[in-house]
């Protein structure tokens, strides 16, 4: 099992981590149309190489840190 | 003349320097329903050694009489049935009171093997014979099944074999050091001494390794390095135990058998530094009838003597290429075995064939000459299990000076060798080196880096002769009989390479896992094909590197049973339980039309402790509550309920209930019983990657608050009575309100006025 350093505790299990899934700017629900939010939801980029993605903490630490800042 | 020895005569020398048997207690168990006696300290196989015994099992395919190989944990025919447990590991088990042990794999008896049919038809059952045969027409596959299940090894699983009970421990080491042998206790002490927390970790019973089936010297150097190991209090010693593998980021599995009151515990350790010191396994040699029961390694004739003070036979060759077998010699003579003739590797002598029935009655030498004896040693070679090094990135390279594999260059500092895998020396050359090894361990757990630590200097490899095969053939892998012929057999099939060899033929696949046959099943089939062993290289090693038994994998049953705080009350007034999830939660309590009228009529109570409840405060709350649900939650005042629905991204609901305004920053909200934890999860997604800049604070309070639903025509009544210091009249606490007060003593309430009330 891979070690993950977490920016707040150090490195920890990844078992510790919960994969949300590929990092990408969430459009304005408010300003959205259709189309863009069913591309938001359902049109993953699955690059063959380098991928940011989301992984929050459970339980214990209550924080995540952005890659790069959020999108 | 045979010298064969016959069943039922003690074998049991005279006290020996090294035994580790207890002499004074005698343990009595069954061999096959008949009455034994063995000592403690003994292990099942070297107490029926001691009674004379010399057949444990027959083989896997074959059905041929085995005995004593190896006398280790590895030793493919000691594997027998204990009790209701099969597949016991014979030679290293340590025997017990009142145990009963059977041979696996013979029907309908040892003695009397029908299926040794097998050996006369032996022919037919080549490599990949199963694979060819077993194949059409298709519809007769169960039938083949059925008569193959019969043929095939492994003991009973009792019907009523009690459940076993297995457990699961973490652990956080500076330095583990797989391997109790002198390297590996030395590169412990050395890395305790620089201050690292080590676990030491030993298949045996017992530190020691090589040194305890040796001489005066050695046993004077192990109590010294035993003494030195119990002197560090950072060391953690866990014996009949072994590290099984090594994963990502030092992540370390280790198997303990021994703990009490647990059939097995796997321990997942992640440390800074995993020193591997398995030592060396000695290899057998190939040549006709060198699986015969009484033909043995140097290494199991000097436990059997040394450790467990047995006689392995009564006149012995001896065949030997290196100082362990110049030293099985010296111990077989020192105790009485006639050693009839050594045979001397050195000097170009070999051993051609080994003759006999149901044991060995004579050895016929390369020149021709046949010597009678009922026991044949061999020390030809040693294989070094690089496992653990192939499983951090290794790839071994074969040392041809040496006949052996050795580390690769793959190694980075937080994984390294030390004794006989690492190289060889004099004892005391093997142990400075492992106090570097140990040193530079310690130093990678102080975050220094690989490679920073002081550079652990290469141990050279001292030349020893090849030998792999004689002019005959014989067995490659002794668990799963498989003779050099069926390696030559595969070769000219066109199954060329170790890989495809090992998967043909299943060479290195049986329980013996590659250690004792890996390097010969190479051996052969360069010889076949006209390459090398540097060439051809080995398969590669996987975990585990011993067998794991799938109760340890699971271990532990983690599914917490819940309860509510009125769960004696539920008890003592006969509720039905109702399981829902983890939780048990009252049905009803005998009449659930009556209690349904009452509710009706009167007031009723339900327990619904179960109700997830997450308790928000902060100032930014509104808004993640306009955020989960899909109604508009700015204007909610204190003391208002209201109730929402939350949907995901996708627009599908994914769970309900009610939120409560309870002060100024602090409201409460209840989710459904199941989706208490996704609800959470969901919350602490929101505020952790999308909204950190929120100041909303989530406690998950579903256990630790009960929730009583208060039902029926008299329900403001029943509150009257009990809450404190709340004005409960329709005007003042009307529908979906919420009200903070006192129940009896202490606890404290959230009261909400549904529709109806």
């Amino acid at each position: 099992m891979i070690l993950i350093p977490c920016p707040h505790c150090g490195p920890r299990n990844s078992s510790e981590f919960a994969y949300v899934g590929e990092r990408r700017p969430r459009p304005d629900p408010n300003a959205t149309t259709p189309a863009e939010w069913r591309a938001y939801l359902y049109e993953k980029r699955n690059p063959a190489g380098l991928a940011v993605e989301r992984h929050t903490v459970t339980n214990e630490v209550r924080r995540a840190e952005p890659a790069g800042g959020n999108p | 003349m045979s010298a064969a020895t016959a069943a039922g005569t003690s074998m049991r020398l005279g006290p020996q320097p090294g035994e580790v048997l207890d002499r004074s207690a005698p343990l009595e168990f069954t061999w096959n329903g008949r009455p034994r006696t063995g000592l403690a300290g003994d292990t099942i196989v070297s107490a029926l050694a001691a009674s004379g015994e010399r057949v444990f099992s027959r083989s896997f395919k074959y059905h041929r009489p085995r005995g004593v190989l190896s006398a280790s944990f590895l030793d493919p025919g000691c594997t027998v049935q204990v009790g209701d447990e099969p597949n016991v590991r014979g030679a290293h088990r340590r025997l017990e009171a009142g145990i009963a042990v059977s041979s696996q794999n013979t029907w309908p008896s040892l003695r009397f093997d029908v299926k040794a049919a097998n050996q006369v038809v032996g022919r037919f059952l080549t490599a990949g014979f199963y694979y060819k045969t077993f194949i059409k027409p298709q519809r007769l596959w169960p039938s083949y099944q059925k008569v193959l299940a019969r043929f095939a090894t492994g003991g009973r699983v009792g019907r009523d074999a009690p459940h076993g009970y297995y457990d699961k421990r973490y652990a956080h080491a500076d330095v583990i050091v797989a391997g109790g042998g002198p390297a590996g206790m030395a590169a412990a002490v050395a890395a305790a001494e620089a201050g690292a927390r080590v676990i030491l970790v030993e298949e045996e019973y017992e530190l020691g390794g090589h040194l305890r089936w040796g001489g005066a010297g050695e046993l004077a150097a192990l109590a010294a390095l035993r003494e030195a190991v119990a002197g560090q209090p950072g060391i953690e010693v866990l014996v009949d135990a072994a590290v099984t593998g090594r994963y990502d980021d030092n992540w370390v599995a280790i198997l303990e058998r021994s703990v009490p009151g647990v059939e097995e515990r796997l321990v997942k350790a992640r440390t800074a530094a995993l020193v591997a010191a398995p030592g060396l396994v000695e290899r057998p040699y190939v040549f006709a009838g060198n699986d015969l029961p009484g033909v043995m390694l140097g290494t199991a004739a000097r436990r059997l003597v040394n450790l467990y003070a047995v006689r392995p036979g009564h006149r012995a060759v001896v065949f030997t290429a290196n100082a362990e077998g110049d030293a099985a010699a010296a111990d077989l003579d020192r105790v009485g075995v006639e050693v009839a003739r050594v045979v001397d590797a050195r000097a170009g002598e070999t051993v051609r064939r080994a003759a006999g029935g149901r044991g060995l009655g004579a050895v016929v030498l390369g020149d021709g000459t046949r010597v009678d004896c009922d026991l044949l040693v061999t020390s030809t070679g040693w294989t070094a299990p690089t496992s653990l090094l192939n499983m951090a990135g290794d790839r071994p390279v074969y040392a041809p000076e040496a006949a052996r594999f050795v580390p690769g260059d793959g190694v980075h500092g937080s994984v390294l060798a030390a004794g006989g895998l690492a190289g060889d020396g004099t004892l005391d050359e093997l142990l400075e080196h492992a106090r570097a090894v140990g040193a530079a361990a310690a130093v990678a757990r102080a975050g220094q880096g690989p490679g920073q630590g002081a550079a652990v200097p290469r141990l050279p490899v001292r030349p020893h002769p090849a030998l792999f095969r004689s002019t005959t053939h014989g067995m490659v892998d002794f668990s799963e009989d498989v003779s050099s012929k069926d390696v030559v057999a595969a070769a000219r099939e066109g199954y060329d390479s170790s890989e495809l060899v090992k998967r043909f033929t299943t060479a290195t696949m049986g329980p013996s896992q590659g250690k004792l046959e890996t390097v010969n099943t190479v051996a052969v089939l360069a010889e076949a094909v006209g390459s090398t062993i540097a060439e051809l290289g080995t398969t590669v090693w996987r975990p585990p590197y011993v067998p794991i038994s799938l109760g340890a994998l699971a271990g532990r049953v983690f599914e917490p049973v819940r309860y509510s705080p009125m769960q004696p009350w539920h008890e003592a007034h006969g509720a039905r339980p109702l399981v829902a999830g983890q939780w048990i939660r009252p049905d009803s309590y005998g009449d659930p039309a009556a209690e349904v009228r009452n509710v009706r009529a009167n007031v009723g109570l339900i327990d619904v402790t179960p109700l997830g409840k997450l308790d928000l405060r902060g100032p930014d709350v509104p808004k993640l509550l306009n955020l989960l649900y899909v109604n508009k939650w700015s204007k909610l005042d204190v003391g208002s309920v209201r109730y929402g629905v939350m949907c995901a991204e996708d627009g599908v609901v994914m769970d309900d209930g009610v939120t409560g305004h309870l002060d100024d920053d602090r409201y409460l909200m209840t989710t459904t019983s199941s989706g208490a934890a996704t609800v959470w999860e969901l919350v602490e997604n929101w505020l952790q990657t999308e909204h950190p800049d929120w100041r909303v604070h989530v406690t998950p309070v579903t256990t630790a608050y009960a929730s009583i639903n208060v039902a029926g025509p008299k329900s403001r009544e029943l509150l009257g009575r009990v809450a404190e210091g709340v004005d409960l009249s329709p005007e003042a606490f009307p529908y979906m309100r919420v009200r903070l007060s006192t129940v009896g003593p202490t606890a404290s309430c959230g009261a909400s006025a549904s529709p109806g009330s």
